[in-house]
């Protein structure tokens, strides 16, 4: 989206800086009201996390962190590569980050079919549904971050980025981190209750 | 839904030049999509309005009459949704804001064209989904409470979509103009050179970026409450609904400075233009556009003194509440002061920016009673609370809006507005509005309560004097259309500069051309060098 | 103040007056300001409008710092006051009296259910003895309902799933409003009841006579209907002398031929009119909106039948 201002303009990184930041800032308050519905509910009904939390499968969920940790390791040197002119190795970056993405959403989606299997809804109750929303909604996210990869790697084979114009990567390359981070914040809330 | 505007006299190379349907649908142009929302929410204000007669016509009598009694509770939502969503919130920062800050700033259009035409195209399509859900409508009031919006019409599921996406729009409205105000300035525009209306919406769009994903949030919630059956709201299944509420009014709080920092705005154009005398106090002007977007954030809690949230909540939202009082009281003494031995011209410009303070003034005070937790126990949900609203959203919001329409009318369609016409609309409607809602700060302090269908028979007198005063509103406003579309054909030729503004766009032709300006101008000044300055320069800073 | 016409009920409960107090302080303070600004808004826009046109000369002004700074101190000050005068009437309206007599509230589509200390309990009216305090312990059965008493200048808002309460000390004897403040459904509007606040004796009274009926309960059907009738809030929304009000009059309605809105027509008999009041959606009367609420959980089947009982009569 903010590739629109395009090489035209001399500002153009500042404005799809300042574009993406602003981005991260709406969706930070997206997340920001289910983080405080889920602190609220967990104050009312500590017992209830405690108990619900225990259904829920840790070493999936600490794989996929691993997994998304990696993802942005990658998805780091891809940046640090085609700032450099290094297209070959930048493509390379995002394909890897590309297939972490994967990764995740195929445990994720193991995850819940596993739920499902055992009856765990999201009506099942509010931890269940706390925990639907929110790594649905995160998933919606790595589904949208995936796809703009998707467009990355096409645009990369045209031979668009190069050391001088890589607006695109790097602003996709924030955003990816941000979804990593929100990620850091939902596998301790959910299964590391205490 | 839009009525292709009709092509005016503009000249070759104005932005309105090219005529097609095509061209106007896929615009990149920042003038024409401010254009495309200007037709659209004015619609939407004609159509909320039209169903604001019809409750006014309901209430004629205390008994049934007319329609049933959920037939009223569905058009009460549908106008509270109507007016709020699609006029309201985008009226003057989508339309006015989309056409005029790129001009204002020197630019040759917003920082990224394709994200403002999406934007547009998201708030169709939101609308769209609204008006789906109207095929069983829903009767929950624009504020969707739960657990009653949980059980009520399904539709309330098809609606959070809806709103979802206008929400959508609005956040990247705002994120394009924060980007476009920070980068997109002409060379010589420091930030305190700017005019005050780019103040004011760079405070709006930073409240549109913060504030609304939480209602989008809240949206997601609601309808997945209703889908997938989880309980986070409703009681029965160990959810709160004051949480709803909570998140309700973190975003429809901030948000009714969404609608009033703009026309503010407006006003602090309006003006040092027709007094010809600097803007007083500029900078405690666009200080307190900020204070108000930062203070706004943290009073939502002045919705709930008796929802049962807590005494103590209650009295430190009381407390942070007055204080956005303060900024807007200074906004209204830098206003008045600036008149202060100026060389008034009344025309309708400036009488409908005259009215917006007159009326804002008293929705402002009357906000006192509001703000104040004993007096807000028996006002609250009352008629008292209906005329406040009204006063600082119709008397303010829209009174801006009209300043706005009625200022650059001139630069937007290249065509001057009938003044005589113009004038008879702004007297039927300042007498209609006060007519119409200040009856109901008597009737909200008799304790009548807003929502009523039916009533008790002693409110009856009151009513009938704000049915009868919608007429005339209702007058003004259709003579004030009348004039817009009769002056796009027959309104005579505008000059480029026919108030002497010396803001940027008005050193660009009328209609301006598609690439705005020839030369992008350099500044060197301020824009409000109104008046004898000790070593004056010729008419500021006209560059052309 | 509130009321503008009967400026004496202020003086309806022991807080009435105070809230009074703030509202008359406030209004003080707001209308030395609107006609300060307002005064200098017309009076500059008249003595410095353009005559015939001719644009005078204006001075330059940008600003000045110490009327600025005056006017954020001046009314920061009287905002602070306001709102610690708000503060302190607000804590003694949420702070209730040790030793209030406390009734329970049940709110539902659409009516107010009262249930005093010593288990009786009555719909939509609520009767106390004056000056005696109350203390409302208030829930809501299905949605949000608000309890507001205009001339008590108080207001709470009646959550399921909760409670919330609102406690008031009657200083007159009268009858008062009750309005649902916060919208809760088709029937919102007619969601209102009534406090009758009486005199000490008349108040023991009406207590003994409830009593003795209860006790008694020798009454016939009919004498025992029609009280039902009356205490059930009936006659909110059905005359009994053949005027349509919300719901259709009862006037003549037993052995009637009624017509439904689904076109259908039936004789009012002894089933149908149990039906109605027992499950009161499950058929509507053309013309008229299902907004009444079941009485299922509040009438016992002998209540049923004595109400029927007493329609019979109502020829």
């Amino acid at each position: 989206m903010s590739a629109d201002a395009g090489n035209k303009h001399a500002g153009a990184p500042v404005s799809a800086r300042l574009g993406i930041w602003a981005f991260l800032a709406t969706e930070l308050l997206l997340f920001g009201g289910l983080f405080t519905a889920y602190t609220v509910f967990r104050i009312s009904y500590p017992d209830l996390f405690h108990l619900q939390h225990l259904k829920l499968n840790r070493i999936l969920g600490a794989s996929n962190t691993v997994i998304l940790l990696t993802s942005s390791l990658s998805m780091a040197l891809a940046i640090a590569a085609i700032r450099q002119g290094q297209r070959k190795l930048m493509e390379i970056g995002v394909a890897t980050t590309l297939f972490c993405g994967a990764c995740f959403l195929g445990i994720k989606y193991l995850e819940w079919s596993e739920d499902f299997a055992r009856g765990l809804f999201p009506r099942s109750n509010l931890f269940f549904g706390l925990y639907f929303v929110m790594t649905g909604l995160h998933g919606l996210h790595v589904i949208l971050g995936m796809a703009v990869m998707v467009w990355l790697l096409i645009k990369g084979r045209q031979g668009v980025f190069s050391g001088d114009y890589n607006t695109p990567v790097e602003i996709t390359g924030l955003y990816w981190h941000f979804v990593d981070i929100i990620w850091i914040y939902l596998f301790p809330l959910f299964y590391l209750v205490g | 839904m839009d009525h292709a505007p009709e092509a005016t006299a503009g000249h070759h190379g104005s932005y309105l030049a090219e005529k097609t349907l095509r061209s106007w649908a896929l615009t990149l142009d920042h003038k024409r999509i401010g254009v495309l929302y200007i037709c659209t929410t004015l619609f939407f204000f004609l159509v909320g309005g039209v169903v604001a007669l019809l409750l006014r016509l309901k209430l004629l009598t205390p008994g049934p009459a007319l329609f049933s009694d959920h037939t009223y509770n569905v058009l009460f939502t549908i106008h509270g949704a109507i007016m709020i969503f699609l006029f309201v919130i985008p009226a003057i920062p989508s339309s006015l804001g989309n056409f005029f800050i790129p001009l204002m700033i020197g630019a040759r259009d917003v920082v990224f064209p394709r994200l403002n035409l999406f934007s547009y195209w998201c708030f169709v399509a939101g609308i769209v989904v609204i008006l789906g859900s109207l095929v069983s409508p829903m009767d929950t009031g624009w504020t969707f409470y739960t657990p009653y919006s949980e059980q009520t019409s399904a539709a309330v599921t098809v609606l959070s979509g809806g709103l979802f996406l206008v929400g959508l729009s609005s956040i990247l409205t705002g994120l394009n103009f924060i980007v476009t105000i920070h980068t997109m300035r002409a060379p010589g525009m420091t930030w305190y050179r700017m005019p005050l209306f780019i103040w004011a919406m760079y405070a709006t769009s930073v409240i549109q970026v913060l504030a609304t994903p939480v209602i989008g949030i809240t949206f997601i919630l609601l309808a997945a409450e209703r889908v997938l059956g989880i309980g986070f709201f409703d009681p029965a299944k160990g959810g709160d609904p004051l949480l709803f509420q909570h998140f309700f009014w973190f975003y429809s709080h901030p948000v009714v400075y969404v609608m009033i920092l703009p026309a503010m705005g407006i006003i602090s154009e309006v003006v040092p233009v027709f007094s010809r005398k600097p803007i007083f106090g500029y900078r405690a002007i666009a200080y307190s556009a900020l204070a108000i977007a930062f203070i706004g954030f943290l009073v939502w809690g002045h919705h709930m003194f008796v929802s049962g949230m807590g005494t103590l909540a209650g009295i430190v939202f009381s407390f942070l509440t007055f204080f956005v009082a303060v900024p807007t009281g200074v906004k209204i003494f830098n206003w008045i002061a600036t008149l202060y031995r100026g060389s008034i011209s009344l025309d309708s410009p400036m009488l409908y920016a005259l009215t917006f303070i007159f009326l804002f003034i008293i929705g402002g005070l009357t906000g006192l009673f509001l703000g104040s937790l004993a007096t807000d126990v028996h006002v609250h949900d009352t008629y008292f609370l209906v005329a406040h609203f009204h006063y600082t959203m119709m008397g303010g919001t829209v009174m801006g809006l009209f300043a706005g329409l009625h200022y650059w009318f001139p630069k937007v369609t290249g065509r001057m507005l009938n003044e005589k016409l113009a004038k008879y609309a702004w007297g039927l409607i300042l007498v209609g509005f006060n007519l119409t809602f200040f009856p109901m700060f008597i009737l909200g302090m008799q304790g009548m309560p807003r929502r009523y269908a039916e009533y008790p028979a002693k409110y009856q007198g009151l009513n009938i004097v704000a049915t009868v005063g919608s007429w005339v509103l209702a007058l003004g406003v259709f003579l004030m259309f009348l004039n817009f579309i009769r002056s796009l054909r027959r309104g005579g030729l505008a000059p480029d500069n026919p108030w002497r503004g010396l803001t940027l766009e008005w050193s660009t032709s009328s209609p301006p051309p598609e690439e705005n300006f020839a030369e992008i101008p350099t500044v060197s000044e301020w824009p409000y060098n109104y008046g004898e300055k000790p070593e004056r320069r010729t008419e500021g800073k006209r560059e052309r | 103040m509130p009321d503008v016409y009967p400026l004496t009920s202020g003086d309806a409960t022991l807080i009435a007056h105070s809230v009074d107090g703030v509202f008359i302080f406030i209004l003080a303070i707001a209308s030395f300001f609107f006609l300060l600004t307002q005064g200098f808004l017309i009076y500059f826009a008249l003595k410095y409008r353009r005559r015939k046109g001719i644009e005078q000369p204006t001075p330059y002004i940008t600003g000045n710092t110490v009327l600025e700074i005056v006017w954020v101190i001046i009314p920061s000050l009287l905002l602070v006051a306001i709102f610690g005068y708000g503060m302190v009437v607000f804590l003694r309206m949420r702070t209730p009296i040790p030793g209030a007599m406390e009734v329970q509230v049940t709110a539902s589509q659409f009516q107010w259910s009262f249930k005093y200390p010593d288990g009786r309990t009555a719909l939509n009216e609520l009767r106390l003895p004056v000056g005696k305090p109350v203390k409302l312990i208030m829930t809501s059965k299905d949605v949000i309902h608000g309890f507001f008493v205009p001339a008590y200048r108080q207001k709470q808002d009646v959550l399921p799933g909760r409670y919330t309460y609102l406690w008031f000390l009657p200083r007159q004897a009268g009858s008062f409003d009750l309005y649902c403040s916060q919208y809760c459904g088709t029937g919102h509007s007619i969601m209102r009841g009534k406090i009758l606040v009486m005199p000490v004796a008349d108040y023991q009274a009406w207590e003994e006579r409830e009593e003795q009926k209860q006790k008694g309960a020798a009454a016939s059907p009919v004498e025992k209907g029609e009280k039902l009738f009356q205490d059930s809030g009936c006659l909110g929304c059905h005359s009994i002398d053949g005027t349509p009000k919300v719901g259709p009059t009862l006037k003549g309605i037993f052995g009637s031929t009624v017509v439904l809105d689904n076109g259908k027509t039936l004789t009012a008999d002894e089933e149908y009119l149990r039906e109605s009041i027992v499950d009161p959606n499950a058929k509507i009367v053309k013309g008229y909106q299902p907004v009444m609420p079941t009485f299922k959980a509040t009438l016992k089947d002998d209540d049923v039948a004595a109400i029927i009982a007493y329609l019979k009569t109502l020829k």
